[in-house]
């Protein structure tokens, strides 16, 4: 009886162990997801910017791609990479602020921001050098409009 | 001993007035605007260089529109927690019924209209070298600002920082008007005004010694987060080697060489930095490439 109750015990404790690495790895792979998805907003905006800046030729098939890749990823499914406990006081490797998960009706609206310009800047892209320049500025915004509340600063 | 006790009480009190009279709170003369003529629009420029909506906004109030200054933004220091009051025009809450003279008094000296020493956490130690016609033009447009009638909250701060009469020895310290660097062109010159006066970068880009006041041998080195989370970057040329154009280009979208963006209060720099001139971005960048390079 003694002994089925330490097996019963420490097959509990390991049981407990594993669910909190799965809840760990869970966080770490969702924190992991959301940060390789700004990567490639940065990637794809990095395109844009580059020749906004004339560091890169104007083409307009090449500023299209990196429109359409951008408003792609603004369309994609986040919520599975934004789990609770997964904010800068739970877990270390992340910058982003509890206060998010206290305002998701906003943060869902910055997100449908980042959306709108993403859309605006697909529409001017392929028109023009000056048409790309001009969404540029709405772009970054919509960027800062949820780096400004929901973000640590840099440590 | 009794006399002793005369002498030494007369001395203290003669101490005490030699005090009060070095740094009682110090204003403008009456007639030091004369002869200036306000222009609300280039008043604007102004108040977006100067940041004013950046902290005195309501906390996450959205950034379309013009600004409503309704203040209570927090702003938390080692000596308490600062509430940013209402500077909107509602003549009981906000600041509807100061004079351009009024407002030169408080943003160069620190100076309420009733003769009250600022805290500090509201910039004049930057602001001190702002020029009188900037001010002029800045009270124009700010009173074309929509009033609120938010009351002002009153600042979370402890004993002894809690006696304004102290203040006048940190301003007797600390506030002048004297530049910090040299400016050898025009856009030098421009830039200098953007960063040490108006735009008043070194409050939270230089670390602040034990009494507060901003380390100038530290100039632009970079601080810790007064959140007491995180840094502020250093932006002279030792810490920041983003060429001239990058930093113009962050100025304009809040996009840094990587296209990683603005966030926290850079954010709200940005969106002012943004709707200055051109070529106020570039002369601001031109200052920064001309910093020392530090260590």
């Amino acid at each position: 009886m003694k002994r089925r109750l330490k097996t019963l015990a420490t097959a509990t404790t390991l049981a407990l162990l594993a669910g909190a690495a799965f809840a760990d790895g869970h966080v770490n792979a969702a924190i992991k997801a959301r940060q390789a998805q700004m990567q490639l907003y940065a990637f794809n905006i990095g395109q844009l910017g580059a020749m906004a800046k004339g560091e890169m030729d104007y083409d307009a098939a090449v500023a299209s791609a990196a429109a359409n890749n951008l408003l792609t990823l603004t369309k994609m499914d986040q919520s599975a990479m934004w789990p609770g406990g997964s904010d800068s006081m739970s877990v270390d490797g992340t910058r982003a602020k509890p206060d998010m998960w206290d305002n998701f009706p906003d943060v869902m609206a910055k997100g449908k921001a980042l959306g709108d310009a993403a859309m605006a800047m697909q529409a001017a892209a392929g028109g023009g050098l000056d048409s790309l320049r001009g969404a540029m500025g709405a772009l970054g915004g919509s960027c800062s409009s949820c780096h400004k509340p929901y973000r640590e600063p840099e440590s | 001993m009794r006399r002793l006790i005369v002498r030494l009480f007369l001395l203290g009190l003669l101490g005490f007035a030699a005090f009060w009279f070095l740094t009682r709170p110090e204003t403008l003369p009456s007639d030091a605007l004369e002869g200036l003529t306000a222009d609300a629009t280039r008043g604007e420029t102004v108040f977006y260089a100067a940041g004013c909506a950046s902290c005195h906004t309501a906390p996450n109030a959205e950034s379309e529109g013009a600004p409503v200054l309704s203040g209570g933004q927090s702003f938390p220091s080692p000596f308490g927690t600062f509430i940013a009051p209402n500077i909107s025009p509602d003549t009981t809450h906000g600041i509807g019924d100061w004079s351009a003279l009024d407002l030169a008094n408080a943003i160069k000296h620190g100076t309420s209209p009733d003769g009250q020493h600022y805290y500090p956490a509201f910039p004049y130690s930057s602001y001190s070298r702002a020029t009188l016609q900037d001010i002029t033009d800045l009270h124009a447009y700010m009173m074309t600002l929509p009033a609120d009638a938010t009351p002002s909250q009153p600042h979370d701060i402890g004993f002894p920082f809690n006696i304004r009469l102290s203040l006048g020895g940190w301003k007797f310290l600390f506030l002048n008007d004297d530049w910090i660097t040299e400016a050898a062109t025009p856009e030098l010159e421009r830039g200098r005004y953007l960063v040490e006066a108006l735009g008043h970068c070194g409050e939270c880009h230089t670390p602040r010694g034990p009494l507060g006041n901003v380390d100038l041998d530290q100039w632009l080195a970079g601080a810790p987060d007064p959140s007491g989370k995180g840094k502020i970057p250093g932006i002279t040329p030792a810490q920041l080697d983003w060429p001239a154009q990058d930093l113009v280009y962050y100025f304009e979208t809040g996009f840094t060489p990587d296209y990683d963006s603005a966030g926290g209060h850079m954010a709200h720099v940005i969106e002012n930095l943004s709707k200055l001139d051109a070529g106020d971005r570039e002369a601001i960048a031109a200052y920064l490439k001309a910093l020392p390079a530090g260590q």
